[in-house]
């Protein structure tokens, strides 16, 4: 649903946002913002705050982080609260999860379904009464990513890739304007991958739905990602567009490992450390072949 | 080191590992028996075991145990009658204990439930527990009259807070991830629990009401006996009447019900789990 832009008005703003784990700095003083319609890479060795920093765009993180977070030009966070009504920013915003957080022992149409959830009036919810439109909604989302013949299975009976692809349909029957997508393709096989970046990728071309992607790897960032941000340690060290990510930043990013891995070889390309990157995150080195 | 090849890395390692659990790990399990059987004996006098009342009254009690046989089944119409109601007063003890269980369990929960809240319901519950089905049947004889509903009314209470516990228990051990989803959607906290909880608790919760159905069809023959209803009534009067031959015929039928009725549950209950 395009929807008429106010210029001034980001999809995503995070200002200064800092978190702790202990002694550990999750966050360092984040500023982030992304425009409407954007597609977006975040990526980053293990433990550089990628989640922690998704997960605090929606009011999933917790408290006791200083610094100001807007989604949609409302209020998520400010001064470490969490907005009162941050079930308001939610309903806006679809959360894509590594482990699919889907409700196995429900069909894949209920968990599907679960995205008009915060519609629905309380009444309808709790009886499960859908209505048919919404269930028209649903299979059409279900549809989309091409998985409405399995709509009455199991969700805990479908393979990986497509639980993820549910996942996604199900912030299609939210209606999400962003979709945040936290590592969605880092327990999937090459090609379960590919299938669920581009349908993301469609979606974002479609729909103008904002994506903001955590990857490990670093070549899916470059192939479906315009813009890259790119943490280390919980800071922000490149903002830019994909294209523009140097080997001398990914041997940053990823620290001596990447380096250890290139070795004395000369002559290499951006991919190909991506490649050894990703390996080196101890994730499938058979995905960024894919 | 000039250790010949053959010999194990372990061996030459340096220092004997010893062939037995050091002192300090075995300790804790010896203490552990010794205090058991210091416990043991040391109830042996109030509960005033004498084995050999057993041997040295084994002519009374063959007497006794021949005046249970042929077991008198004249009234097997009347027997079959109470034993049904037993089996009633069963069904809704344990269908209304459920429909408090659910809101009390899930409030007892940790992932649910904020302390203040947790605790006071938890501490209920307990309260629920500690007191028998017995006490609770003599306390509603009193207070709605003999009958059948008092003995609904004790299974209910005691059963609310049996289940409860276990709901609760069932609710913590849930996988948190499907529930985040739920409330990633901006869904309130009654459809995170309607959408991400229950379903992954329900099969252990139906195991667990079909598991209380059962033990309440024996509790149910038991409160009868203080005026509650059922087949316990009968009981209690033809054992104080000294009618063995009768008494015996109502224990078998109550051993046939409850067994029928644990086979059953306990096949339906495999469905579930």
């Amino acid at each position: 649903m395009p929807t008429p832009k106010a210029p001034a008005k980001p999809a995503i703003r995070v200002k200064q946002l800092q978190r702790s784990f202990g002694a550990r700095k999750a966050l360092d003083h984040v500023n982030v913002e992304v425009q409407p319609g954007e597609m977006v890479a975040l990526i980053g060795a293990s433990g550089s705050g990628k989640s922690t920093l998704l997960r605090h765009l929606v009011g999933l993180a917790g408290d006791k982080a200083p610094g100001s977070v807007e989604m949609l030009g409302r209020s998520v966070q400010a001064d470490g609260r969490v907005s009162s009504d941050i079930r308001r920013v939610r309903a806006d915003v679809g959360f894509v999860f590594q482990q699919f957080n889907l409700v196995g022992r429900l069909p894949v149409m209920t968990n599907v379904l679960a995205g008009t959830l915060s519609r629905v009036p309380l009444w309808r919810s709790l009886t499960g009464r859908f209505t048919v439109e919404e269930r028209q909604a649903a299979l059409d989302a279900l549809a989309r990513v091409g998985l409405h013949e399995m709509a009455w299975q199991r969700a805990s009976t479908l393979s990986g890739g497509q639980q993820q692809r549910a996942a996604i349909a199900r912030t299609l029957v939210q209606r999400a304007k962003v979709i945040l997508a936290d590592e969605p393709i880092a327990s999937l096989d090459p090609e379960s991958s590919r299938r669920v970046m581009e349908i993301l990728a469609r979606i974002n071309a479609e729909d103008r739905t904002t994506v903001v992607v955590s990857l490990h790897q670093v070549d899916f960032a470059v192939r479906y990602c315009p813009r890259t941000v790119a943490l280390r340690d919980g800071s922000v060290v490149y903002d830019g567009p994909s294209a523009g990510l140097t080997p001398q930043l990914l041997r940053h990013l990823y620290g001596a490992t990447a380096d250890e891995l290139h070795g004395a070889a000369d002559g290499f390309d951006v991919r190909d450390v991506a490649l050894r990157a990703g390996r080196a995150q101890g994730l499938s080195g058979a995905a960024a072949v894919a | 080191m000039t250790t010949s090849p053959s010999v194990a890395p372990a061996a030459s390692a340096g220092g004997k590992v010893p062939l037995s659990p050091p002192l300090r790990q075995s300790l804790p399990a010896l203490l552990g028996w010794a205090v058991l059987l210091a416990v043991l004996a040391a109830s042996w006098e109030g509960a005033e075991i004498r084995p050999w009342a057993l041997i040295s009254d084994a002519g009374n009690m063959a007497t006794f145990a021949r005046d249970f046989f042929p077991p008198n089944f004249t009234d097997w119409r009347y027997y079959l009658q109470e034993m049904l109601i037993t089996l009633q007063i069963a069904v809704w003890g344990t269908a209304l204990s459920v429909v408090l269980a659910v809101p009390f369990g899930l409030l007892c929960a940790e992932n649910i439930a904020p302390v203040w809240v947790r605790q006071p319901v938890r501490r209920l519950m307990d309260a629920f527990r500690a007191i028998n089905e017995m006490v609770f049947a003599m306390l509603f004889v009193v207070a709605v009259g003999l009958g059948p509903f008092a003995g609904v009314m004790a299974l209910f209470i005691h059963t609310t807070g049996i289940l409860a516990k276990l709901f609760s228990e069932a609710v913590e051990a849930i996988d948190p991830r499907p529930v985040e989803g739920i409330r990633a959607t901006g869904a309130n906290a009654l459809e995170e629990i309607a959408y991400g909880v229950i379903p992954q608790v329900l099969p252990l919760w139906i195991s667990y009401t079909l598991y209380r159905f059962e033990s309440n069809v024996r509790s149910a023959t038991v409160v009868g006996m203080v005026g509650a209803g059922g087949i316990g009534v009968v009981l209690w009067e033809i054992i104080r009447g000294f009618y063995f031959a009768e008494t015996c015929a109502v224990m078998l039928i109550i051993i046939a019900t409850v067994t029928l009725i644990d086979i059953a549950s306990a096949r339906l209950r495999k469905l579930f789990i």
